[in-house]
């Protein structure tokens, strides 16, 4: 009946495990109450569960974002309080507990951190930027959305039913396989990162179409806004890429669920044919998440110090040629496989090759901020300390692409502080900065400064603290994941590494004041305009936040800075002689049905309760049936309607102080 | 005015089809990278069998040429149904739909011997990586048809209660793209799976 | 020269004494300490290209804050060119200049990666000892065709001649790494992996898994002994003296799983062990007998 789950799937096997299960379980049942409280259940329900909404969607991929991000903090906080006791079999975590904290680390900041937070800034913003009223498929939008938050919600029940996989965010077989990893661990994660997968997959064929096929009428490619040129790469990139990880992931799962041998010591399996399959898609999945971070960072450079963007072109064509080569140097992962000199060097040339576009980017930022007006508002900050820091990063990982100098540093902690130099300052700084830059277009009021200041000094401050550690660490030889050690002049290393992370921690209790802090400042910080910051681009030419149709009127583009220029010639702002009704997408339970029934499903597969897999598989199939059958999907908000919420706009408009 | 909303109706209609069609080329493209994929992981893993049965010991050329038969035609059979969706004949479109479906199921019926065989034969996926890649490769493209046949019976249903409007149509088109890119699939199966296997 | 109760002279001398103790520490990095040709070459090859690449990271790093400062909005004596945003000749220099350091690097990368490519037997330095290598659960066994012992968690050679390393792996992936001789590589169950070292002095050195493989990874540590020739001898004698033999019979409990494993020596071993514990992941399989021990998918190399 329950397949393998029993009640021994409980975290009874340790007072960590089990205190981290009960604040799960605690926090979920705590915001039950309080929605129940507050009587919010409906509201949540009618308002955005079922929306098909791209800014809504946008939202509650932030939000998942966020909440991920707290999840793999803990992880990787505990990570480092144990590193820094661990000397001579000290600390307090036993090694089962600690493999699974690197591994569901890992999982969350990629998949179920990084990815909702970058496809939510991307749902909310570019259509807006290409002046659409929605995505080209809004539902299957849902669906992505669903489909990821149920991926998360496998990584989180994993802590509180059964364990998490111990064979870290990589999941290298044999490793992986069920010969040396029979636990359900290694199918949490197979489960969660294929179903979240496909909602990648499906997100970036949605961008692709929405950019290609909806910008607004004299929107050419040459004048989109560099955080679409970069939405539109990385979306590329996901579409083709995603496929990959879903053939290694799902050809692991055959290996443990129907005794194949593809990846198996013996047998016939091929562990190499793993790591190849795993970084076609590894790879590009780096370029997936910093594309879209370097085009915030245009935007915000360039509204910021009050300028032109420097380059433009160059930045495109940079851009683009990152995205291409991003498929080209999967290699460079495994140089230590034992491929012959002439594979390892083609592979080390073009991973240096691909430093060149991302030179140019650099200096493209820099020469925005000469001879500008540089305001330092948070997300300005965010991206002075992404361009020093991330330089920094930028060097070292051309260290590890020549291949006799990876024999060296490979799998040691400076491998792990690369790709944080990368991640953090590249990925996360640019999310954030978007995220303080675009908040009040979401909401309608400003997210306070202080503490926005205060959140982004402690980050750069705990990473440096946190993270030069380990690059000097690698240097002395220090392999990545080690529970304990026995070299004692590691350990001042580690406990600096672990005062970093406390630092970054502060940042992040910054966030969550300067969340409070602003929510109960709004009045004063109220957006009444739709432009806070003087903004260049179209999102900033509509309501904060804007109305469900975005623009009443879709507007004629005409430069690379559109609503810039209409602001000068007195062309922003001016009311239409009279509207149009408008068709908009209806909300639809079936993307939450979906998601919910995927979680369920991917439950079942994970404790081989085939019956639930049967009926979850049915449902799922029935809801996709039904809803794409559906011919009337949409509903028409009236021309007098649309004046309605239009004459509110420009009342607020002439209230303004 | 009403005049001039059906128009600017029709126009939405017309870019969403188009949006549509892309994405389903996308899709494609997508999934064209997992058989790619599939296709390269099967050559990687032909030496690995384990010390059992080969690709010559297991393969019959007469079972897979009569597949691809069965497959070609009902891609022809497929242009047949997508030319009456044109000339707005229903019954034909349900007609040619209906020859479609049959021998796509036969080709599954065949697939579905031929692995129960090799099954029985103790050759099943857990016998060697080897075929492991093979059941995997040729049974994810079963799967695809599969799911091809439930898409067809849908859509039959719908030409026959919805008749063949605009959105029947599109999907239609869809669903011709995806039975046409099946085919390009199993002619990459026969000539690298069966025809090399064989030589 | 106190502020709010803080020393400040006092926590500027702390933090220098903190930077000049941790300088010297790293003086003594692994990766920065090399004691022998192929290491040397390998930390060489690191600075090298950490030193071409100074040459833009530092000015871009000052140009930045330099920027950041200059032309500050309260700045309003900088100039300010609100629409400035091409110039060809800019866009030419940032197009080359990472062009250029990229070239240079690539030529150093191509050239380096064939000369330390770890299957190429070091040369002009006299014949090599073999020993093959095993990872296990969780501990490395080292068999010593030759000399006829096998030795668990300790690699012992001769100093000053080249050391050829043949690699295995008898359960999950492990990296064979022992960073002040030779860096690193895989070991990979069923197939093959090679490896040359060579250290210039008699001395200790340390060897480790780098690729997690379970619980006991922590603690897959094993030492490297470079010793002068008469030494080496008798570590040979010594280990011929052990109890313990390896062969088919007791290899079995040998590998079996174990954690923190002591240096252990066997003084016999069965001649052809290493080629069988590779084997087993073959089968006798008709395909593969023709290239037995040679990595599979690894290209076909010697």
């Amino acid at each position: 009946m329950f397949g393998k789950l029993t009640i021994e799937a409980l975290p009874l096997y340790s007072a960590i495990a089990a205190g981290g299960a009960a604040v799960t379980v605690g926090g979920a049942l705590l915001v039950a109450i309080v929605l129940t409280w507050l009587k919010a259940w409906k509201y949540l329900w009618t308002d955005w569960l079922t929306s098909v909404d791209h800014k809504r969607i946008g939202i509650m991929y932030i939000v998942l974002a966020l909440i991920m991000l707290l999840r793999g903090f803990v992880d990787a906080i505990m990570m480092r309080a144990q590193q820094a006791m661990a000397l001579n079999a000290g600390g307090y975590l036993p090694p089962e507990h600690f493999d699974q904290i690197f591994s569901s680390h890992g999982t969350i900041m990629i998949f179920f951190m990084a990815m909702p937070f970058m496809t939510g800034l991307i749902n909310l913003i570019m259509p807006l930027q290409i002046g659409t009223r929605d995505v080209a498929f809004p539902w299957l939008n849902a669906v992505s959305l669903w489909l990821s938050a149920a991926g998360a919600a496998l990584v989180m029940v994993s802590l509180v039913i059964g364990k998490f996989s111990t064979a870290g965010w990589t999941g290298y077989p044999p490793y992986s396989g069920i010969e040396y990893n029979p636990g359900v661990g290694v199918d949490y994660w197979i489960w969660a990162i294929l179903i979240s997968g496909v909602g990648s997959t499906m997100s970036g064929i949605n961008f692709v179409v929405t950019i290609l096929k909806r910008r607004a009428p004299g929107m050419t490619l040459m004048r989109m806004t560099p955080f679409t040129w970069t939405a539109l790469c990385a979306s590329v990139l996901m579409a083709f890429a995603f496929p990959a990880i879903t053939v290694a992931c799902g050809l692991l799962a055959l290996d443990r669920l129907a005794g194949m041998h593809f990846f198996t010591n013996a047998h016939g399996g091929n562990m190499m044919n793993y790591a190849n399959l795993f970084w076609i898609w590894g790879h590009p999945e780096v370029y997936i998440l910093i594309l879209p971070a370097f085009g915030i960072f245009s935007e915000v450079v360039a509204t910021f110090s009050r300028k032109r963007l420097f380059g433009y072109e160059s930045l495109v064509y940079a851009t683009a040629a990152i995205a291409i080569l991003s498929f080209t140097v999967w290699l460079h992962h495994f140089f230590t496989m034992g491929s012959s000199a002439n594979v390892n060097a083609f592979f080390g040339v073009t991973t240096m090759i691909i430093a060149v576009p991302t030179g140019v980017k650099v200096f493209n930022w820099l020469l925005t901020m000469y001879r500008g007006r540089i305001d330092f508002h948070p997300s300005m900050m965010w991206s002075i300390g992404f361009i020093v820091t991330f330089v920094i990063g930028g060097m070292t990982g051309v260290l590890l692409a020549i291949p006799p100098a990876d024999f060296l540093m490979h799998n040691t902690t400076f491998l792990v502080a690369h790709f944080h130099n990368m991640i953090i300052p590249g990925v996360l700084f640019g999310y954030l900065a978007g995220y303080m830059f675009w908040f009040p277009k979401a909401f309608g009021f400003e997210l306070n400064r202080g503490w926005g200041l205060a959140s982004f000094w402690c980050w750069l401050i705990g990473f440096y603290l946190a993270f030069m550690p380990l690059y000097l660490l690698g240097l002395k030889g220090m392999p990545r994941r080690m529970e304990t050690y026995n070299d004692p002049t590691w350990q001042p290393y580690l406990m600096v590494a672990a005062l970093g992370a406390v630092v970054v921690l502060c940042g992040i209790a910054s966030m969550v004041i300067q969340i409070y802090v602003s929510i109960r400042d709004r009045k004063l910080t109220e957006d009444r305009t739709g432009d806070p910051f003087d903004g260049r681009t179209l999102e900033w030419s509509t309501s904060s936040p804007p109305p469900p149709y975005n623009f009443a009127v879709i507007p004629t583009v005409g430069d690379r800075e559109p609503f810039l220029e209409a602001k000068k010639n007195g062309t922003a702002y001016r009311r239409p002689a009279s509207y149009a009704p408008i068709r908009i997408p209806s909300n639809t339970p079936a993307g939450v049905i979906l998601g919910g029934f995927a979680f369920v499903l991917g439950f079942a597969i994970v404790w081989h309760i085939w019956w639930l897999v049967i009926v979850s598989a049915i449902v799922m199939f029935i809801t996709v049936i039904a809803r794409s059958s559906d011919d009337n999907a949409e509903f028409t908000l009236s021309a007098g309607e649309v004046k309605r919420m239009e004459d509110e706009r420009f009342r607020q408009l002439g209230s303004r102080a | 005015m009403s005049v001039v909303h059906m128009s600017e109706h029709e126009r939405e209609e017309a870019e969403t089809r188009e949006q549509r069609a892309l994405g389903f080329w996308l899709y494609l493209m997508g999934d064209a990278v997992i058989f790619a994929l599939l296709f390269a992981t099967y050559a990687i893993m032909i030496p690995g069998t384990a010390g059992g049965p080969t690709g010559k010991d297991l393969f019959d050329l007469n079972n897979a040429a009569l597949e691809t038969v069965l497959l070609l035609v009902s891609s022809t059979t497929f242009g047949f149904a997508s030319l009456s969706v044109r000339t707005g004949n229903r019954s034909a479109v349900i007609g040619w739909l209906a020859v479609t479906f049959l021998l796509g199921a036969g080709f599954v019926f065949l697939e579905v011997r031929e692995f129960a065989g090799m099954i029985a034969k103790g050759a099943g996926p857990d016998r060697s990586g080897f075929l492991s890649a093979f059941f995997t490769l040729v049974g994810t493209h079963g799967v695809h048809v599969t799911m091809g046949l439930l898409w067809i019976l849908i859509l039959s249903a719908q030409v026959a209660l919805k008749g063949l409007t605009a959105p029947v149509a599109s999907r239609l088109y869809r669903l011709g793209l995806f039975w046409h890119f099946l085919d390009i699939a199993w002619v990459g199966i026969f000539s690298i799976v069966y025809l090399p296997g064989l030589l | 020269m106190k502020l709010r109760g803080i020393n400040w002279r006092g926590a500027m001398l702390a933090a220098s004494v903190a930077l000049l103790v941790g300088a010297c520490d790293l003086k003594r990095a692994a990766v920065l300490d090399p004691k022998g040709p192929i290491a040397l070459a390998e930390r060489d090859l690191l600075f090298d290209a950490f030193c071409v690449m100074m040459i833009v990271i530092v000015p871009v790093i000052i140009l930045t804050l330099w920027f950041a400062w200059r032309y500050r909005a309260s700045n309003t004596s900088a100039q300010y060119a609100p629409t400035w945003a091409n110039s060809v000749k800019i866009d030419a220099f940032v197009w080359s200049i990472p062009a250029i350091i990229v070239i240079a690097l690539g030529v150093l990368l191509w050239r380096s990666t064939y000369k330390l490519d770890p299957y190429r037997p070091i040369e002009n330095a006299g014949p090599a000892i073999e020993v093959q290598v095993v990872a296990q659960d969780w501990k490395w066994l080292f068999i010593y065709p030759e000399q006829g012992i096998a030795v668990v968690n300790q690699l012992a050679f001769p100093a000053g001649r080249p050391v050829s390393l043949r690699i295995t792996s008898d359960t999950v992936m492990n990296s064979f790494y022992v960073p002040q001789l030779a860096g690193q590589i895989y070991a990979m169950a069923g197939m093959q992996t090679r490896l040359q070292l060579l250290a210039d002095q008699p001395g200790k050195f340390v060897g480790r898994n780098s690729q997690y493989s379970g619980g006991g990874y922590s603690d897959q540590h094993f030492e490297v002994l470079s010793l002068s020739q008469g030494d080496f001898d008798a570590w040979v004698a010594k280990a011929k003296q052990a109890p313990g033999r390896l062969d088919a019979q007791t290899y079995p409990a040998q590998a079996a799983k174990s954690r923190a494993v002591p240096i252990t020596y066997y003084s016999a071993i069965e001649p052809g062990l290493y080629d069988q514990i590779i084997a087993k992941y073959r089968h006798s399989g008709h395909t593969h007998t023709q290239n037995q021990g040679q990595g599979a998918g690894v290209p076909a190399r010697r």
